[in-house]
C-alpha cells in the first residue's frame, strides 16, 4: 500500500508541508517495501485549481491516503472522488508523518479543513485570472 | 476612435480623467464612456446616467454525461485551470468556479459526453447621460472572472459609428482584466501621480502597453506632490507627458461629492482640451 506525504524538501528529515495543493514535493511511500520517492509538485505554480491538480497526481500515483496539514474544498472533493483518505498533522518531518501514520495516531478528516487559496497566500505569488 | 484610460497604481484618477475628457468632448462630438472596471464600476457616480437596458454575462461551463465518457482523459489534459477532473471511465468531476469557459474540453471530447451550460458571472447595463452614451459591467460578488464581463462591455458597442469617440475606464493594475480593457484600443492614457508608488506602478503599466503594441502617453494627476522621479523616468524613456492636473484640495472635494471638474473649474477645461489635442496627434 502506498501513501503520500506533502513535503517541503526531498528527504525523510525535511519538514512536512502543511499546504496540500501547493506543497513543494510529494513523498510517495510504499509501506511494504519502505521505499520513499520524492516527486516535484507541478501544481505549485498552477494558475488555479492546484488542489484538484495535486489530487489528480496522487490518484495517478496509486496512493490510498495522504498526510498533509490542510485541504481546501476543491481538493477535498477531488480526493474523495478519487478514493484517497486524508489524514492531517500540525508539524513534524516526513519520517514523523510515516511513523504517525503507521501508529494510527493521525486524525482522518472528511471535507475541507480550510478555505480555498490558503496555500496560495502563504508564499507571495502573483495571481492571474 | 477608442481611447483607454489605465494606470498601474489604483486611485490615481482614471475615472476623473475619463469622465472629464468625455464631458469636454461631448460639447462637439458623439461620445461613449465604457466603464470596464467591472469589480467596482464608478463612472455612473459622476455621469449620473439613466440606464435603459441590461443583459446577463455568462460563460459556458461543461456538464458531463458520465454514461458516454470513455475515460480518455483529454478534457483534464487540455484544461489550464484544473476545472475538470477525469478519474477513469464514467467518472468526471467538474469545478465550475475554476472554469474560464474556453470550451476546450467540449471540443476535444471524442464521445460527445460534454455539453455546455451557461453560468452567470455578471451583467452589463447601458444608458445615457445627456448626449453621452454609457455602458458598464458588473461582476457578480464571488466570481473571480472579470475579463468576460469586460469583453461584454466592449462588444456591446461593436458596429457603432466610427465617428463615435469611445473612452474606456480600465481597472487598476496590469493583470488580465486590464489587458482585456486596453487591448484593441487606438491609444492608451496612463494616469499616474508623481510619487514613488505612482512611478513604480506606472513602469509596470508601460511594460504592459508596450507588450500590447499600443500607443500611449502619461497624464500626471496631483502634480506638485511628491518628487521628480516620475519626470526623470518619462524623460529617460521618451514617454510623452500629455497633461498635468495640479494637486489641490478643491479638486479632491469636488471628486468626493461626485462633482465634475470641467463644470466647476474653468481652468481645468483648457487642460482637457489640450489633452485631447495631444492624444489626437499621437493616436494611430
Amino acid at each position: 500500500m502506498k501513501i503520500a506525504i506533502t513535503a517541503q524538501d526531498k528527504s525523510l528529515d525535511s519538514e512536512f508541508d502543511s499546504r496540500f495543493g501547493r506543497c513543494k514535493y510529494f513523498a510517495i511511500v510504499d509501506l511494504e517495501t519502505e521505499e520513499c520517492n520524492f516527486e516535484d509538485n507541478e501544481a505549485t505554480t498552477a494558475l488555479g485549481g492546484a488542489g484538484v491538480q495535486s489530487a489528480q497526481f496522487l490518484a495517478n500515483s496509486g496512493v490510498s491516503s495522504v498526510v498533509t496539514g490542510h485541504v481546501g474544498p476543491n481538493a477535498s472533493r477531488a480526493l474523495e472522488a478519487a478514493g484517497i483518505k486524508v489524514f492531517v498533522m500540525e508539524s513534524g518531518t516526513v519520517q514523523d508523518a510515516i511513523s504517525a501514520y503507521k501508529e494510527r495516531t493521525l486524525r482522518q478528516v472528511s471535507g475541507a479543513t480550510t478555505d480555498s487559496h490558503t496555500g496560495l497566500n502563504m508564499p507571495r505569488r502573483r495571481r492571474r485570472s | 476612435m477608442i481611447i483607454s484610460i489605465a494606470s498601474g497604481k489604483g486611485g490615481t484618477g482614471k475615472t476623473t480623467i475619463a469622465v472629464n475628457l468625455a464631458l469636454t468632448l461631448a460639447e462637439t462630438e458623439s461620445v461613449c464612456v465604457m466603464d470596464c472596471d467591472v469589480e467596482e464600476p464608478n463612472v455612473h457616480l459622476f455621469l449620473k446616467p439613466r440606464f435603459e437596458g441590461s443583459s446577463k454575462v455568462t460563460i459556458p461551463i461543461p456538464i458531463v454525461d458520465e454514461e458516454k465518457c470513455n475515460g480518455c482523459g483529454k478534457c483534464g489534459e487540455v484544461c489550464a485551470f484544473n476545472a475538470i477532473l477525469p478519474l477513469g471511465s464514467h467518472h468526471v468531476l467538474t469545478f465550475p468556479e475554476l472554469c474560464h469557459g474556453c470550451g476546450g474540453c467540449t471540443l476535444l471530447c471524442p464521445t460527445g459526453a460534454i455539453q455546455e451550460e451557461p453560468l452567470e458571472i455578471g451583467m452589463i447595463e447601458w444608458g445615457h447621460a445627456g448626449s453621452i452614451s454609457h455602458i458598464h459591467g458588473k461582476l457578480n460578488i464571488g466570481s473571480p472572472l472579470a475579463p468576460p464581463v469586460v469583453n461584454a462591455v466592449k462588444n456591446h458597442t461593436k458596429g457603432s459609428s466610427p465617428n463615435v469617440i469611445s473612452i474606456i475606464d480600465a481597472p487598476p493594475g496590469t493583470s488580465c482584466p486590464v489587458v482585456a480593457s486596453v487591448s484593441g484600443t487606438d491609444f492608451c492614457v496612463l494616469v499616474t501621480e508623481p510619487t514613488p508608488f505612482g512611478l513604480h506602478d506606472l513602469s509596470l503599466a508601460v511594460d504592459m502597453v508596450g507588450e500590447l503594441g499600443i500607443e500611449f502617453g502619461v497624464v500626471i494627476n496631483r502634480a506638485g506632490l511628491g518628487n521628480g522621479g516620475l519626470f526623470d523616468y518619462c524623460k529617460a524613456e521618451n514617454i510623452p507627458i500629455l497633461a498635468e492636473i495640479p494637486f489641490d484640495r478643491k479638486y479632491a472635494k469636488c471628486y468626493a461629492r461626485g462633482g465634475r471638474f470641467i463644470e466647476e473649474f474653468p481652468e481645468i477645461k483648457k487642460i482637457f482640451q489640450d489633452l485631447w489635442h495631444a492624444i489626437c496627434v499621437r493616436a494611430k
